[in-house]
């Protein structure tokens, strides 16, 4: 399953009310730390289908979402759990990194 | 899996050690970590690349590189290489799926070409580890637009701090650019573009000692005293070599560059390029120059070898 790109207009619906955790990518096109990023949260929101909803909100298109979380930096990830912040990354520290917050939210080690 | 040479680094030096081992025939493996591009990926125009005379954007300008790596057939792995064995030949490289020589798929090599570049300083202060993301970062061309009509704080006295100050002018109302020493470091064509700016002001001999904010920055210490309002903070303070993994296995000098005799290591057979090696000159350019080096004599090299 590729990466959903989430917008202002779904983020309440598919992000705040999912069921599943959801892990967002806040980036741009332009930013070269987040065309890194990019290829690890394709193949992440693959591996995690199951257990996580893994997406994309691109700052540029989307700035009520990006204000309204206070990014100031991006690459950043943040998982929602039950509609609430649970844990946020600023910066791409690689696969390690991503999958490192992904277990820290669902209790894995 | 034995390959005749493995480059491990993805910045210019190992991009270029690629395209020039690949056109020897070499068939190198490239490990380009999981965060290829090295720190060019961090900036935006590149204006002293020759050549790229309207400039080119440091991203760009580094996947054209490995592009044209990869089209001389050399195979690069985004995977980051976390030990090495050089005490014995061929030479062995573990990632964290081949971490010891027990795993099946052990990554070996005849040669092996260093150019894992180098990584930011931190300040190592309060509040630096925590507000990361919250207004302190590390990258100015990325996070820049989040700055608009707001202050912005740059710490470093180089041309990468200078480049940031400059980036940020486009969208912040104020930049306030911390340099320790009493001069700028970086080039004169950037001091000037500086001094040219409104937006910037430079506060001298000064260093940071606290970053303040209970959510996101409010402000910045300098120098255990003087309190200075802003909305981010950015680090350019430099840089040290990536050299941590081959500790004991390369003689490094006291800050941790490894040393080279043309581009040979202290193994033979091992050799370096770029920013790992290199503390005066710095410059992709450079490095791209010390990996073309290094793919020459380790061809060169492979061949006494053989005969």
């Amino acid at each position: 399953m590729p990466a959903i790109h989430f917008t202002d207009k779904d983020f309440e619906e598919k992000v705040i009310k999912s069921t599943l955790p959801v892990l967002v990518d806040f980036y741009a096109d332009w930013c070269g730390p987040c065309q890194q990023a990019g290829p690890v949260i394709e193949e992440l929101a693959e591996e995690y289908k199951e257990k996580v909803l893994i997406g994309k909100v691109n700052v540029d298109e989307s700035k009520n979402t990006s204000g309204k979380y206070g990014i100031m930096s991006i690459p950043t990830m943040v998982v929602f759990k039950d509609g609430k912040e649970a844990e946020r990354v600023s910066g791409f520290g690689g696969k390690d990194g991503v999958v490192k917050l992904l277990k820290k939210v669902l209790g894995e080690k | 899996m034995l390959y005749k040479l493995i480059i491990i680094g993805s910045g210019p030096a190992g991009y270029t050690a690629g395209i020039y081992a690949g056109r020897a025939g070499l068939n190198p493996l490239l490990f380009a970590g999981e965060k290829s591009g090295g720190q060019l990926i961090y900036t935006t125009m590149v204006e002293n690349w020759p050549g790229a005379k309207d400039g080119v954007t440091g991203p760009k300008l580094m996947r054209d590189l490995r592009e044209q790596a990869e089209k001389f057939g050399t195979k690069i792995i985004d995977k980051k290489v976390i030990k090495v064995d050089f005490s014995n030949r061929p030479f062995e490289i573990f990632t964290p799926e081949v971490k010891d020589a027990h795993t099946s798929g052990v990554y070996a090599a005849g040669a092996i070409i260093v150019a894992t570049g180098a990584e930011s300083i931190k300040l190592n202060i309060p509040g630096e580890e925590r507000l990361l993301g919250r207004g302190v970062a590390t990258c100015a061309v990325c996070d820049a637009l989040f700055y608009r009509d707001k202050k912005a704080a740059v710490v470093g006295g180089g041309d990468a701090a200078v480049e940031d100050a400059l980036a940020l002018t486009k969208f912040a109302k104020e930049v306030v650019l911390v340099v320790r020493r009493e001069e700028l470091r970086a080039s004169k064509i950037m001091q000037q573009r500086v001094e040219n700016n409104p937006k910037i002001k430079i506060l001298w001999k000064s260093q940071v000692t606290e970053i303040m904010g209970e959510d996101k920055v409010e402000a910045i210490k300098i120098n255990n005293a003087e309190t200075v309002k802003t909305d981010g903070v950015f680090l350019a303070i430099g840089h040290k070599p990536a050299s941590g993994i081959f500790k004991g296995q390369l003689d490094l000098d006291e800050k941790g560059y490894i040393k080279v005799w043309q581009t040979m290591t202290s193994v033979q057979g091992v050799f370096a390029a770029g920013d790992c090696v290199d503390y005066r000159y710095r410059q992709a350019i450079t490095a791209a120059g010390m990996g073309c080096q290094a793919a020459i004599d380790a061809e060169k090299w492979l061949e006494n070898q053989s005969q």
